[in-house]
């Protein structure tokens, strides 16, 4: 591992590489609850068509960060802007019309209401008499889902009879619809079988194809790896380091992930209860020096 | 990618569904099927059932429950309760009556601030509740038993009894009467107008809830209340409504009992929630929130009247009515769980 040094920006400025400012960039962010920091000196971009991947394990800030995004909580140290211009949300009422909408692991639909009114809940299309205009609802409905790729038979069915891994996407084709510009996926995969994560990971390569600044959160390298522009890592409530997909390999994020250091510890302390700790040292020195395919 | 020349035209794969799952798949069915054969059963066994009078009797019935099923249907599809509404309609009957004689005024002041009350009481109900955010179990328990305190303790010491004086007297009586118990005849049938008040109420509330953006929002509040809030569902404003829409209803209600009979009983109304509640749940509407139909609550509401009208003509003792009740209850709402099951199954 080379030239990685944490707090690190990519760059600088709040201008994106195409010389237009970031679509959000985020530069030394910090939130405190009362006498506990939940996060501090947090710096990382989102741009149009790319994927940045917020990675840490449970209790690393990754959750304050997406409620400072997503406009649930204030940030009190640092600055956020978005396209340039400095931000503190109020409500994610404010986050969305700024083009900022997240889709959460738990709370993405309705299970119980057909597709068609999860897909415009929130933001009904109404026609005559200020009425719902359920023909054309049910119609792009389709189409939006189809565009994602999936092919379903009837809008009419209660979403809770879909996949996991579809309703997420509903989730994000319904985002995709309403003209998101930014889209922070918290944990999409999390709860996810292989295949199910699979289809999901697809969607989010679709989501930025079609021209989003993706965040996407998880505590999964596998995941994060294989669809992300940008790295962030965190741990307990710190920045430990923020990269370009050129300037990291899969098995150094996922070494950074499981926390070379208190990997370390942990070796050491199942050492003298009698555990296997060598056998960790080894695993992770081979997963470093050759990767593994996963 | 797919091609989108399947979008426009229908799909052929839901054809396999087929229009009878369809149908099967609407939250009322079951309380249709259990109409049908109660009315079946009561036209074989009480031939007087069916005639025209009998039939007026049993709208009757049906709708002076119906018409508090509609904004409870609609509460219980938002997923809350209010326990509160049947010594409500009352409350909202003794406001008018005891205001209007007490202050001797024209009784549509009375009538006026009968519907701030009662839209008030829905109001405070759901706000306590979001406030809280108690169950609404506790928060319209408590409610039930202030307005039933309120209905007794203010009652004597208005009119000095248990009842409130006749308003009969007063100015504007006979419009209000006319308009809130007149008996309009149907092929020379008379029929209490709270029937046509009743459909009207119905046709109406599933308008909101199927073809609105506020219908959405309450499917949405009882379905999963954080999802909703999470895609800027007004959640709050839209209980709050719904506890409101509970209150109005009970103020169609409570005027009807008030100029139906132009006193008022202040110790009535107990008990008759769990009449809406039961009505609701015959009809299909979960307990648990987010799936359910004012139709639905409608039919719940006829079913009961046939059945309390039915042991009647039948010349049962009505004794027995309870006892039915309860296990009409737990058929239909058997009845609804295979069905719905059935139904989702792909």
């Amino acid at each position: 591992m080379t030239e990685i040094q944490a707090n690190q920006p990519v760059t600088d400025s709040t201008e994106a590489i195409t010389g237009g400012p970031h679509l959000i960039a985020l530069r030394d962010v910090g939130k405190h609850y009362g006498n506990v920091i939940a996060l501090s000196d947090v710096t990382m971009d989102v741009d149009s068509g790319r994927v940045t991947c917020v990675l840490g394990d449970n209790g690393a800030g990754k959750s304050t960060l997406i409620k400072i995004i997503a406009g649930l909580h204030k940030h009190d140290a640092g600055t956020f802007s978005i396209m340039g211009q400095d931000r503190h949300l109020t409500s994610p009422r404010e986050a969305l019309d700024s083009g900022i909408a997240a889709v959460y692991q738990d709370l993405a639909v309705v299970s119980l209401m057909p597709i068609w009114r999860n897909f415009f809940l929130g933001s009904e299309l109404r026609g005559k008499f200020g009425l719902l205009d359920v023909k054309k609802m049910k119609e792009v409905t389709k189409k939006e889902l189809l565009e994602m790729g999936i092919d379903l038979r009837d809008v009419e069915q209660p979403i809770g009879t879909l996949s996991g891994g579809e309703r997420q996407c509903v989730a994000i084709a319904r985002a995709v619809y309403f003209g998101a510009k930014a889209l922070i996926l918290d944990e999409p995969t999390a709860a996810l079988g292989v295949k199910q994560s699979g289809v999901v990971l697809k969607y989010i390569l679709r989501a930025r194809d079609r021209g989003l600044g993706v965040i996407f959160i998880t505590h999964n390298p596998h995941h994060a790896f294989p669809v992300g522009d940008r790295f962030l890592l965190l741990r307990r409530g710190k920045s430990i380091g923020y990269f370009e997909k050129d300037d990291i390999t899969l098995p150094e994020l996922t070494a950074m992930m499981a926390g070379g250091a208190e990997l370390e510890e942990l070796a050491h302390e199942l050492e003298e209860v009698g555990g296997q700790g060598a056998r960790i040292q080894e695993i992770r020195a081979a997963e470093v020096e050759a990767p593994i395919v996963h | 990618m797919a091609t989108l020349t399947a979008v426009n035209v229908s799909d052929e794969r839901v054809v396999a569904r087929g229009r009878v799952r369809k149908l099967l798949g609407r939250p009322e069915i079951g309380a249709i099927v259990g109409a049908v054969a109660i009315f079946a059963f009561f036209a074989i066994i009480a031939p007087v059932f069916t005639h025209a009078d009998a039939v007026a009797t049993i709208l009757y019935g049906s709708s002076t429950i119906g018409i508090m099923a509609v904004g409870v249907s609609l509460l219980m599809i938002g997923g809350e309760f209010d326990l509160s509404a049947g010594v409500g309609v009352i409350s909202s009957s003794l406001t008018a009556s005891l205001f209007a004689w007490y202050f001797s005024t024209n009784i549509w002041v009375g009538v006026g601030l009968a519907l701030v009350f009662s839209l008030g009481v829905g109001f405070i109900n759901g706000w306590i509740l979001i406030k809280t955010k108690l169950p609404s179990f506790i928060v319209t328990l408590a409610s039930f038993l202030m307005l039933t305190g309120l209905n007794l303790a203010v009652t004597r010491l208005v009119s000095g009894g248990v009842s409130s004086q006749d308003v009969s007297q007063l100015a504007g009586f006979k419009l209000a009467q006319t308009i809130f118990a007149a008996q309009i005849p149907i092929f020379g049938t008379p029929v209490y107008i709270t029937v046509f008040i009743w459909i009207g109420l119905v046709a109406v509330a599933s308008l909101i809830l199927l073809r609105t953006r506020v219908g959405n929002w309450i499917f949405a509040s009882g379905g999963d209340e954080n999802a909703a809030r999470a895609v800027g569902v007004p959640v709050v404003k839209t209980k709050i409504g719904l506890f409101m829409g509970v209150g109005f209803c009970a103020w169609i209600a409570g005027m009807h009992n008030l100029f139906a009979f132009n006193v008022v009983q202040s110790g009535e109304g107990v008990g008759n929630e769990f009449l809406y509640i039961i009505a609701a749940v015959i009809g299909g509407c979960l307990l648990t929130g987010g799936y359910g139909s004012a139709i639905g609550g409608a039919i719940g509401a006829l079913i009961f009247g046939m059945a309390n009208k039915g042991i009647v003509y039948a010349q049962w003792n009505p004794d027995w009515f309870k006892f039915f009740l309860g296990l009409m209850l737990l058929l239909a709402t058997i009845i609804n769980l295979i069905v719905k099951r059935r139904a989702e199954q792909k």
